[in-house]
């Protein structure tokens, strides 16, 4: 069993590039290319010279003791959210705006749901100096506006998506639209393991820096390369993606997704893509995708913009239908609950996104001596007014 | 023989071919617009098939598809309105549409409807020709569907060479890089780009799509093709008629020049 992609772009069923002709000569150029250019060496300098001196990697593992004696197993936190940035996402962006240089783009479009990823592309724009438009839910742009000012104070020129639900999926959707209408100077930087092959694989690898680290801190603090577990939310899944990477076979490690619930898995407002979807082509790969029974892509709903998506990486998909990652369904009552336990807990303030993953510990039932590894995604500094609003603060 | 072939076969002028979203403006209007359309001598019909995403589609189809959606059209309604297809229209129909839908449907249930009502072939643009021909061509070609590609200024010639020799029926000339309904006109650039796909011998004919909306635009994309594709431009007509069958039959005339 592998769980890399194979050389038709596919996880198990799941994968591919479902693409409209007016973007396979991107996509193709992508395909061919991105390898050879991850593995220059003046690429991998570059890239990860920039993860140490602007992102400020490695990003710790921390130990968090209270909330360690709480659920009576030995946590460690991946401070994803010290990341410039605020949020992993900005691993993914930094490799790929180094991928479009070495193209010979001069352009970037991005979608963005919780604002992260696009404020994680504008700030690598303004670094490099490329022209940056980011396309946001209407919603989104509401419901995150302090992204919103901080992608336009960085120089990018941030655009509603007004079509269907106005979240995520539409932002996606009209990236990839700007993207067939501005086919030669201008590169697509999708930000998570979404999307037509080579995209999931591309951005797994850029994400998996994250695992990386892990190994080495684990086993300089603890004695060995592996934890029992690894926790990660899954909004597309690039997060988890790169937490799960170098642990993908590695058997004595348990693979944990959390998804959103919303207002619980049978109620119709909810993200929960494995326990609601089936396998479908959205954006340009097949996964599991939320659906009616005639094909038409079902709104999702969760509290949390950045998991407000229908589908799922297609790599996640295959880990979901080969057993190798366990989903829990995470509602929006459990997220709040966690992030103000971790707030309050160790003196963390998590993205909404990040407390899902927190929300499984109550449910995980690991032993006192196993290491459970959570990937704390993101900061909630964007999601105040929704904590300011849900927990009366 | 596919009504497609013989359409190119028997044409003594430009061809015409309009796309108009299925289940638009009202549910019920399918078959209306079809026949109106063939009353106004259209010679090849397109019909969209509704679909929440359409990345390849501008505003205007996109609109046209969600209200359609939201009126309840589904692709099991659609054969239902179309299962007198041939008692009523002869022309060649067109499917188009994205694969999701299809694949919930089901591939083989699905080419088994569209040969059962009479529709000659498909168009899914997120079908691209490697997993075409490694899915789907078979049961395509098992059910006497043609599977119509795209290609673009973009495209480059060894692609084209093989995208014809997967062809059948015609090969679908988007005229420039951007979604349905984004530019109108033609400009020098494209008719270079028209010219060069005219000297690469296909087997196939050429339609050229996107961006023809009046006679002018019709008539100069016909010189450097075998005719051409008319979908925003007509939906706009249906969005805003308050006669269909009259705005339907005059809009083809003006386009053919035949009134
Ligand atoms: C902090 C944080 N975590 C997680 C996600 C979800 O994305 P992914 O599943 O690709 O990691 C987002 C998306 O915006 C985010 O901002």
């Amino acid at each position: 069993m592998t769980y890399q992609v194979d050389e038709k772009g596919y996880y198990g069923e799941f994968g591919g590039a479902f693409i409209p002709e007016m973007l396979y000569p991107n996509v193709e150029e992508l395909r061919t290319h991105y390898l050879e250019i991850m593995n220059e060496p003046s690429f991998q300098q570059e890239f990860h010279d920039l993860l140490r001196d602007f992102v400020g990697r490695p990003t710790p593992l921390f130990a968090a003791k209270r909330l360690s004696e709480k659920y009576q197993t030995q946590i460690f936190l991946k401070r994803e959210d010290l990341c410039h940035t605020g949020a992993h996402k900005v691993n993914n962006t930094i490799g790929q705006i180094l991928v479009a240089k070495r193209l010979g783009k001069n352009k970037i479009v991005a979608e963005t749901g919780a604002g992260q990823h696009g404020v994680a592309t504008a700030t690598v724009c303004a670094l490099m100096g490329l022209e940056c438009i980011v396309y946001m839910g209407a919603i989104d742009i509401e419901r995150q506006a302090p992204n919103v000012a901080r992608m336009r104070m960085l120089g990018a020129k941030v655009v509603a998506a007004q079509s269907g639900s106005k979240t995520l999926k539409d932002a996606t959707n009209e990236a990839m639209r700007h993207w067939i209408n501005n086919p030669v100077d201008t590169h697509y930087i999708i930000g998570s393991v979404v999307g037509p092959h080579p995209y999931p694989d591309m951005v797994a690898r850029f994400q998996s820096v994250i695992s990386e680290e892990i190994k080495t801190q684990l086993m300089e603090k603890e004695g060995r390369n592996y934890p029992d577990y690894v926790l990660a939310c899954v909004g597309g899944g690039s997060n988890a993606a790169g937490a799960f990477y170098h642990f993908l076979d590695e058997p004595r490690t348990q693979l944990i997704a959390a998804e959103a619930a919303g207002q619980g898995v049978g109620t119709g407002h909810s993200a929960a893509t494995t326990f609601l979807g089936k396998s479908g082509v959205l954006h340009g790969s097949r996964s599991l995708l939320m659906q009616t029974e005639d094909g038409q892509v079902i709104e999702p709903y969760s509290i949390s913009a950045g998991l407000d998506y229908p589908g799922i990486g297609p790599m996640h998909a295959h880990l979901f239908k080969t057993g190798r990652a366990h989903f829990y369904d995470i509602t929006d009552e459990e997220a709040l609950d966690s992030a103000l336990e971790l707030s309050q807990l160790e003196g963390i303030i998590p993205a909404l996104e990040s407390a899902h993953a927190l929300a499984v510990l109550p449910k995980l039932q690991a032993k006192p001596q196993e290491i459970v590894v959570i990937n704390l995604s993101g900061r909630g500094d964007k999601d105040l007014a929704t904590y300011q609003q849900r927990l009366k603060l | 023989m596919n009504r497609i072939s013989t359409v190119f076969e028997k044409a003594s002028g430009p061809i015409l071919n309009v796309y108009a979203t299925a289940g638009f403006p009202k549910l019920g209007d399918t078959m209306l617009v079809l026949e109106a359309l063939q009353e106004g001598g259209v010679d090849i019909i397109e019909i969209g098939m509704p679909y929440s995403d359409p990345v390849a589609d501008g505003e205007t189809i996109q609109q046209s598809n969600q209200i359609s959606l939201d009126q309840g059209m589904t692709v099991a309604l659609l054969f239902e309105q179309l299962k007198d297809l041939r008692k009523k229209v002869q022309v060649p129909v067109l499917l188009m549409g994205y694969i999701n839908p299809v694949l919930q449907f089901g591939v083989e249930r699905f080419c088994q409807k569209c040969q059962e009502v009479g529709v000659d072939g498909l168009i899914l643009p997120d079908l691209p020709m490697a997993e075409y021909e490694a899915e789907y061509r078979e049961v395509f070609e098992k059910y006497g569907l043609y599977n119509i590609f795209l290609i673009t200024p973009q495209t480059k010639d060894k692609r084209i060479h093989q995208i014809d020799a997967v062809s059948k029926g015609f090969i679908y000339m988007v005229s420039s890089a951007s979604t349905t309904g984004a530019k109108s006109g033609i400009s020098s650039e494209q008719a270079l780009y028209f010219d060069r796909i005219n000297q690469m011998n296909l087997k196939n004919p050429r339609l050229i799509g996107f961006g023809i909306s009046d006679r002018e635009s019709f008539l100069k994309a016909s010189s450097s093709a075998s005719g051409a594709i008319i979908g925003s431009a007509f939906v706009k007509l249906l969005a805003k008629s308050s006669d269909l069958k009259k705005d339907i039959i005059a809009f083809v005339r003006e386009i053919k020049g035949t009134n």
